[in-house]
C-alpha cells in the first residue's frame, strides 16, 4: 500500500503545468502565437533538442510523483508509513536503487575499488579486491565471462531500441509525403533530425535498460550508490530551479519593468534605484547572505519539516525564491527600455486618448508586445540555473546536502581525481548529464530567439 | 564635468544605504544576534548567559536602531546599526569572528586577487575580441558556423568542469605546474599561469558568442556598406569602422567590472589555494562569519557603483559626441 505526497516543489510543479496547459489550449487557434514555435519545430535543430528536452522533463516530472510506503503492521491497527519519500522514478529504478555495493568501484566493475581482507579458499587471509555484491554477480568468472556478457547483452538492447524506433517510425512517422491522420502537413513537421535523435536516444536507452540491471554502468559512488541513478534522481534538482526561478522572477519583473517604463517619473526613479541596488550587490554574494538566513531559519523551526525529503524540498524552494527575487533585474531593464519606447507609439496614445484606463492599456496593449522578450529570457535563462547549482552548491549555498543533485554529486567528488587510480566516473556522468541538457536547452534557446525576435528575423 | 562628478557620488549615497539597510535587515532581523550565537556555540553549550556573554564579547549586545538607555545623541548611535552597518561607509569594517581586522585582511588580499584577475580580464579580452572578429570575417563559411557550434558547445559545460579539468590535466597529468598554491613576490607566476589560462577559457564560449553578435549587429549597417563601396578592404572595415564603432556595447559590458577585479573570483581562487578577497568571501561563507560577509557585500556594491562613473567616462574617451554635463 501507497500514499501520495504532495511535496510543495510537486505542487508548484503541477501548477505550472497546467498554467501552460491552458496557455497552450487558448493559443491553439491563434496563428500569430502558433507560428513562431511551430518554425522552431521545423528547424532541424528545435526538434531534435525539443525530444532530448522533453526526455529530461519526463525524468524530472516522473520524479515529481511522490509517495510513501506502508509499513507493514498487524491488521485492524492505524496505518503507519515509512518516513522515507520515493518517487515513481525510484519504483522504476529499483534495480538501480537497491543495488548498493560497499564503496567505490568502476564502470562495469566486477571487483571493488578498494582492497579487503578475505579468506582464501585455502583457509589463509588474503588482501585482494573483493568481488562487487551486485555489479556483475552473475558471472560465474569475470575474467573469462565479461566480455561475451557484456557485448551479448549491449547488442540484445542496441537491437531492440532499433525495433522500438522502427515500430515508432511506422506508427508515427509518413512515408514520402503522404499525410498521417488525414492532415497534410504534419509529416513536413517531422524534420529527419526528429528521428535520427529519436534513433539514438532509444539505442542509448536500450543499451541502459539492457545492461544497467546487472552491471553499474557508471559505476559506484563513495557509499556505493549507483551513479546512473544519482544522474537520473540529479535532473528533477536541476529542472526545478531552472522552471521554478523563472515563476518566481517573472511577477517582479514584468510589473515593476513595464510599470517603469510606462508610466516614468517618480515611479520609474523608484524602481531604477531598486533595480541598481539589487545589482550593485555581487550576485553570489546576496544569494549567499540570503539562503544563510533561510538556512538559520529552517534549522531554528526544525519541527515544521517531518521528512528529510520536506526539509531539503522547502530549502529548494528557498533558493529558487532567492535565485528569482535577486535575478529580475536583467529583464527588468530590458522590459523598461521596450515599454518606453511602446508608450510612444500611436496605438498606445490612441488608447488613452480613448480614456482607456492604464490598467487596461498594461494589460492589453504592452504586455502582448513584449512578451517575446519575455519568454526569449525565459528560455535563455534556464541553462545559465541549471549550471549556477552546481556553482552554488559547491559554494555551499545551493540546495541541501542531502539532496541529489549535479552540484552535490560534483562536489561530492572533486577531490577524488587526487586518488591513485583516479575515480573519475562519478564527475564524469554529472558533467555528461549536465552537459546534454545545458546544450539541448541553449540550442532551443537559440532557435526560440530567431523565432521570436523580430530582430534576428532575416539575418543571415 | 565636475558637476556630473558630484552628482554621481550624490546618487551613490542612496545606494550604498539601501545595500547596507538590505543586509543589515537579513543578518539583523531576519537573523537575530541569538541566533548567530547559537550557531557559533553549537547547540550544546547554548545557554542565557553564554549567548550574553558571546554577544558581549563580539559587539552584538546594543538595541537595533535606538538605545533607550543611552543619553542625548548616543540614543540615536549607540546601536548595531551605526556600528556595524554606517561605519562601513568609513571603510571601518570591524573584526571578524575570529577577532582579526577585516581592513587589513582586505589590504593583504587583494594583491593575489588582483595578480589572478587583471591578467584573466585582458588576456580574455583580447582573446575573446579576436576570435568574435575572425568569426566575423569568415561569415557565411563553415568556419563561422563550426566556431559558433563550437562557441554553444563550450558555453553549456559547467564552469567547475573546465576548473577540475584543468587541474588535472595540467597539474596532475602533465605537471605543467603546480595543482595549487601560491606565493608572494616574482615567484608567484608559475602559480598564476593556470588560473589566468582556465579562467580565460572558461568563458571563451560566452564571451565570443556575444562579441560576435555584437559585431554582426553593427556590420549591417548602413556606415559600413558605405565604406565597403568606397573601396575599403575588410579588413580596414572590420578594424576601423566596425569595432571602433562597437565600442560603446563593448566599454558598456566590460568597463564596469574592472573595479571588482579587486574582489578576485570566489571559483578559480578556492579551486586553486589563492589567499585572496574570494577565498577569503567563501571560507567567510563556509564558516557563516557574517561579519565578513556584510563587508564584502558593502565593497562590491562601491567598486560597483565606482565601475559605473567609469563607464560614463569612457564613453567619452571612444565617442566624442557623449558629453558629461
Amino acid at each position: 500500500m501507497i500514499k501520495p505526497i504532495l511535496l510543495w516543489s510537486d505542487t508548484l510543479i503541477l501548477l505550472l503545468l497546467a498554467t501552460l496547459a491552458v496557455l497552450v489550449w487558448l493559443a491553439r487557434n491563434n496563428e500569430t502565437l502558433r507560428g513562431p514555435w511551430r518554425q522552431v519545430m521545423k528547424t532541424r535543430m528545435g526538434a531534435a533538442t525539443a525530444l532530448i528536452l522533453s526526455l529530461y522533463i519526463g525524468i524530472g516530472l516522473l520524479d515529481s510523483l511522490h509517495y510513501v510506503e506502508r509499513l507493514p503492521g498487524a491488521p485492524g491497527q492505524a496505518a503507519q508509513y515509512s518516513g522515507e519519500v520515493r518517487s515513481a522514478l525510484d519504483w522504476l529504478l529499483t534495480p538501480l536503487r537497491e543495488k548498493v555495493e560497499k564503496t567505490y568501484s568502476a564502470p562495469f566493475a566486477t571487483h571493488l575499488y578498494a582492497k579487503e581482507t578475505m579468506t582464501g579458499r585455502d583457509g589463509r587471509e588474503i588482501r585482494d579486491f573483493p568481488r562487487l555484491q551486485h555489479g556483475g554477480a552473475h558471472l560465474a568468472d569475470p575474467d573469462k565471462d565479461f566480455w561475451r556478457d557484456v557485448s551479448e547483452r549491449a547488442s540484445l538492447g542496441l537491437l531492440a531500441g532499433w525495433v522500438a524506433w522502427l515500430l515508432w517510425r511506422s506508427w508515427f512517422g509518413c512515408r514520402d509525403g503522404g499525410a498521417r491522420f488525414g492532415v497534410s502537413g504534419v509529416c513536413s513537421n517531422n524534420p529527419a533530425s526528429r528521428y535520427a535523435t529519436l534513433l539514438i536516444l532509444l539505442l542509448t536507452m536500450g543499451l541502459l535498460i539492457a545492461l544497467a540491471p546487472h552491471y553499474h554502468v557508471f559505476g559506484t559512488d563513495k557509499v556505493g550508490q549507483d551513479v546512473l541513478y544519482l544522474s537520473l534522481k540529479s535532473i528533477r534538482t536541476g529542472l526545478l530551479i531552472g522552471s521554478l526561478t523563472t515563476l518566481v522572477m517573472l511577477p517582479f519583473a514584468l510589473g515593476l519593468g513595464i510599470a517603469a517604463g510606462y508610466f516614468g517619473g517618480r515611479i520609474d526613479d523608484v524602481i531604477q534605484y531598486l533595480y541598481t541596488t539589487l545589482n550593485s550587490i555581487p550576485g553570489v554574494l546576496l544569494i549567499a547572505a540570503a539562503v544563510l538566513v533561510v538556512q538559520v531559519q529552517i534549522e531554528a523551526h526544525a519541527e515544521l519539516f517531518n521528512t528529510a525529503a520536506a526539509r531539503s524540498d522547502v530549502r529548494l524552494l528557498a533558493l529558487c525564491g532567492i535565485l528569482g527575487v535577486t535575478g529580475w533585474t536583467g529583464l527588468a531593464r530590458l522590459l523598461r527600455a521596450e515599454s518606453l519606447k511602446l508608450r510612444e507609439l500611436e496605438f498606445v496614445m490612441a488608447a488613452r486618448a480613448f480614456g482607456v484606463t492604464h490598467g487596461r492599456i498594461l494589460l492589453r496593449h504592452l504586455l502582448p508586445n513584449v512578451m517575446h522578450l519575455v519568454l526569449i529570457t525565459v528560455v535563455l535563462d534556464f541553462s545559465g540555473l541549471v549550471l549556477a547549482e552546481a556553482v552554488l552548491s559547491y559554494v555551499g549555498v545551493g540546495v541541501d546536502p542531502g539532496m541529489i543533485s549535479f552540484g552535490n554529486m560534483i562536489n561530492g567528488a572533486r577531490l577524488e581525481l587526487a586518488r591513485e587510480p583516479v575515480v573519475w566516473w562519478q564527475l564524469a556522468a554529472a558533467f555528461l548529464f549536465m552537459f546534454v541538457l545545458v546544450l539541448a536547452a541553449n540550442l532551443f534557446a537559440d532557435q526560440v530567439r530567431e523565432a521570436l525576435d523580430p530582430k534576428s528575423r532575416g539575418r543571415q | 564635468m565636475l558637476n556630473y562628478l558630484l552628482r554621481r557620488i550624490l546618487y551613490a549615497i542612496p545606494i550604498l544605504l539601501g545595500v547596507n539597510l538590505l543586509t543589515f535587515a537579513l543578518f539583523f532581523m531576519v537573523n537575530t544576534p541569538d541566533d548567530m550565537a547559537r550557531i557559533h556555540l553549537g547547540a550544546k553549550h547554548v545557554t542565557a548567559e553564554s549567548i550574553s556573554r558571546w554577544k558581549s564579547e563580539h559587539g552584538y549586545d546594543k538595541p537595533l536602531f535606538l538605545n533607550e538607555r543611552a543619553e542625548g545623541a548616543g540614543r540615536a548611535t549607540e546601536t548595531l546599526f551605526v556600528d556595524k552597518s554606517l561605519k562601513l561607509f568609513a571603510l571601518d569594517f570591524g573584526a571578524a569572528d575570529d577577532g582579526r581586522d577585516i581592513a587589513r585582511e582586505i589590504g593583504q588580499r587583494m594583491w593575489p586577487s588582483l595578480a589572478i584577475a587583471l591578467p584573466t580580464f585582458l588576456v580574455g579580452l583580447l582573446a575573446y575580441i579576436s576570435f568574435a572578429l575572425l568569426l566575423v570575417f569568415f561569415r557565411g563559411t563553415p568556419l563561422d558556423a563550426g566556431g559558433v557550434v563550437l562557441s554553444v558547445a563550450l558555453m553549456s559545460i559547467s564552469g567547475l568542469f573546465y576548473v577540475i579539468g584543468g587541474q588535472y590535466l595540467m597539474g596532475k597529468l602533465w605537471h605543467w605546474f603546480p595543482i595549487s598554491g601560491y606565493q608572494p613576490g616574482l615567484d608567484a607566476w608559475k602559480f598564476l599561469l593556470m588560473p589566468v589560462l582556465v579562467g580565460v577559457v572558461a568563458s571563451i564560449g560566452d564571451s565570443t558568442r556575444f562579441y560576435r553578435s555584437l559585431f554582426f549587429e553593427e556590420i549591417a549597417k548602413d556606415y559600413v556598406r558605405t565604406a565597403r563601396a568606397k573601396g575599403l578592404s575588410e579588413l580596414r572595415v572590420l578594424f576601423r569602422h566596425v569595432l571602433g564603432n562597437a565600442m560603446i556595447p563593448i566599454l558598456t559590458g566590460v568597463v564596469v567590472v574592472i573595479p571588482r577585479l579587486f574582489m578576485g573570483s570566489l571559483i578559480i581562487e578556492s579551486f586553486f589555494g589563492i589567499p585572496g578577497l574570494g577565498s577569503y568571501t567563501i571560507d567567510a561563507i563556509q564558516a557563516q562569519d557574517f561579519a565578513i560577509v556584510r563587508s564584502m557585500v558593502f565593497l562590491g556594491s562601491l567598486l560597483y557603483i565606482l565601475g559605473l562613473v567609469l563607464t560614463d567616462l569612457s564613453y567619452t574617451l571612444v565617442d566624442p559626441r557623449v558629453r558629461l554635463e
